[in-house]
């Protein structure tokens, strides 16, 4: 077994008590002692504080860094402005999705946040790609979400400017001293903050922000269960090199103009999936009872047919039941269908829902 | 009435031929909170090794091993709705089911208190 790596608040992890596991080589808390349950709840009413370190941090700096980035994404990160973030994926020839992230422009560069489990696949592709730009990975900076309702006071109490942002919005700002950059963005469906934060005062700042009444350390297993209640895709879950955008319900993540212009890997089947429709969609899938449907959980139509699967299942704290994401045919992708999922070989009921099961929270 | 443990983080507390069944606080405490315990029916035979029911948490399922053969003859009905007990209370309120003995040497491969503790570490 090769040797899991950790981030620079590795060493805070175990002072909390943090359950530790593998999660894509790194050995990164699934729970502190307060539960994925009440770790959830505490995000969604007060605040919470998720190392997210493992994630790749990336600047890209360079001449028309947005317009070359067009290239490889189907956003328009030609026309992103200066102190904004935008959410978007890398596409390949085949239209399927190879990688979910979201680039900022930071004036005099872009800031780029890519998934753990695929900085050794999207490092390399910028690179190849990337003409005349200087892809730079970080390894020297921690990645901390502080997230929930009150995460702009547990933020802005240190860091008075964190109030001024608006959603998708990036800066660089003081926090103790410490120069970091602060983007008000996240994955749990709440108002909330990424901050990236120079690795040797890590642990001190996250501390500062822990020491904050309405704030408590989250861990992976609440982070999971809050993006999925905001209907939020999972790459390698929800997404993966095979699941067009199209499908996958992120049209709106595509801006009109690359819509229309395309030139972008895989824009003929996205710009026919767009015109026609795709064979298949990502939905929100409500089980009746109480079981959780995990992924890989067969979906049928009530006739018996199959008409698709689970791709990411938990059960939703704030919910109170079970929810789901799953692929299901076209034809079955509208709200309030009744499908059966086969839970340990029995069916059980289900709803076709809408997205997200909980109402986001962002400050606009 | 004597207590044994299985290697599967079961308790099973015996008397005579039957038995009360259920999960360690060890095993509740890794499971974390527990949202959902698929239980089967007052009746049901079993072998040693086969699958009695499933406790699902937030994240993940895990399968109930039966430790022994044997038919069940009476099952917590509270658990359906609230699975919780389990995380709070599962040496006690929260067993899962009442059970008849098939083959009592099979105790034997069983461990004790101290022998559980050991293992658990």
């Amino acid at each position: 077994m090769t040797e899991l790596k950790r981030t620079p608040l590795y060493d805070l992890h175990v002072e909390l008590g943090g359950k530790l596991v593998d999660f894509a080589g790194w050995e990164m808390p699934v729970q502190y002692p307060l539960g994925i349950m009440g770790e959830h709840k505490q995000c969604r009413e007060k605040a919470a504080v998720f190392d997210v370190s493992h994630m790749g941090q990336v600047i890209l700096r360079g001449e028309n860094v947005g317009e070359k980035l067009e290239a490889l994404c189907p956003q328009a990160y030609a026309t992103l402005k200066e102190g904004k973030a935008r959410y978007g994926f890398f596409t390949n020839a085949d239209g399927g999705i190879m990688d979910d992230l979201i680039v900022s422009n930071a004036g005099d560069h872009f800031f780029v946040v890519v998934n753990a489990a695929l900085r050794h696949q999207d490092i390399p592709h910028m690179r190849e790609h990337l003409d005349g730009v200087e892809v730079i990975e970080i390894f020297d900076r921690a990645l901390v979400a502080v997230q929930g309702p009150a995460a702009e006071n547990v933020v802005g109490e240190l860091c008075p400017a964190a109030r001024d942002l608006k959603f998708m919005e990036t800066t660089v700002a003081d926090i103790n001293g410490v120069e970091c950059r602060i983007s008000r963005l996240g994955y749990t469906g709440e108002d909330g903050y990424e901050i990236s934060i120079p690795e040797d005062k890590a642990i001190e700042i996250t501390k500062a922000f822990l020491a904050h009444e309405d704030c408590e350390a989250a861990g992976l297993g609440a982070r999971d269960s809050l993006r999925l209640e905001a209907g939020l895709c999972l790459y390698g879950n929800d997404i993966d090199q095979s699941t067009s955008p199209i499908e996958a319900s992120l049209a709106w993540a595509i801006q009109k103009r690359r819509k229309e212009e395309g030139g972008f890997p895989g824009a003929d089947r996205v710009q026919k999936e767009l015109a026609e429709g795709p064979a298949k969609k990502l939905v929100g899938i409500k089980p009746t009872g109480r079981a959780p449907a995990r992924q890989g959980v067969e979906i049928q139509c009530s006739n018996g047919n199959t008409i698709g699967q689970i791709t990411s299942g938990v059960f939703g704290p704030t919910v109170g039941g079970p929810v789901a994401m799953g692929y299901v045919a076209a034809g079955h992708t509208e709200p309030g269908e009744t499908v059966n999922l086969i839970i340990r070989g029995k069916p059980q009921p289900a709803e076709i829902v809408a997205l997200p099961f909980v109402k986001q929270n962002y400050k606009r | 009435m004597a207590t044994y443990y299985s290697e599967e983080h079961e308790w099973l507390a015996v008397e005579g031929d039957t038995a009360t069944l259920g999960i360690t606080k060890h095993a509740a405490e890794q499971l974390g909170d527990v949202v959902f315990v698929e239980q089967q029916e007052a009746g049901d035979e079993f072998e040693k090794g086969g699958e009695i029911g499933v406790i699902e948490s937030v994240k993940a399922a895990s399968e109930l091993y039966a430790p022994v053969d044997g038919e069940i003859t009476e099952v917590n009905e509270a658990l359906a709705d609230n699975p919780g007990a389990l995380n709070e209370d599962p040496e006690g309120e929260a067993w899962i089911y009442k059970i008849k003995i098939a083959d009592a040497a099979q105790l034997e491969d069983l461990m004790d208190e101290a022998g559980y503790k050991a293992f658990i570490g």
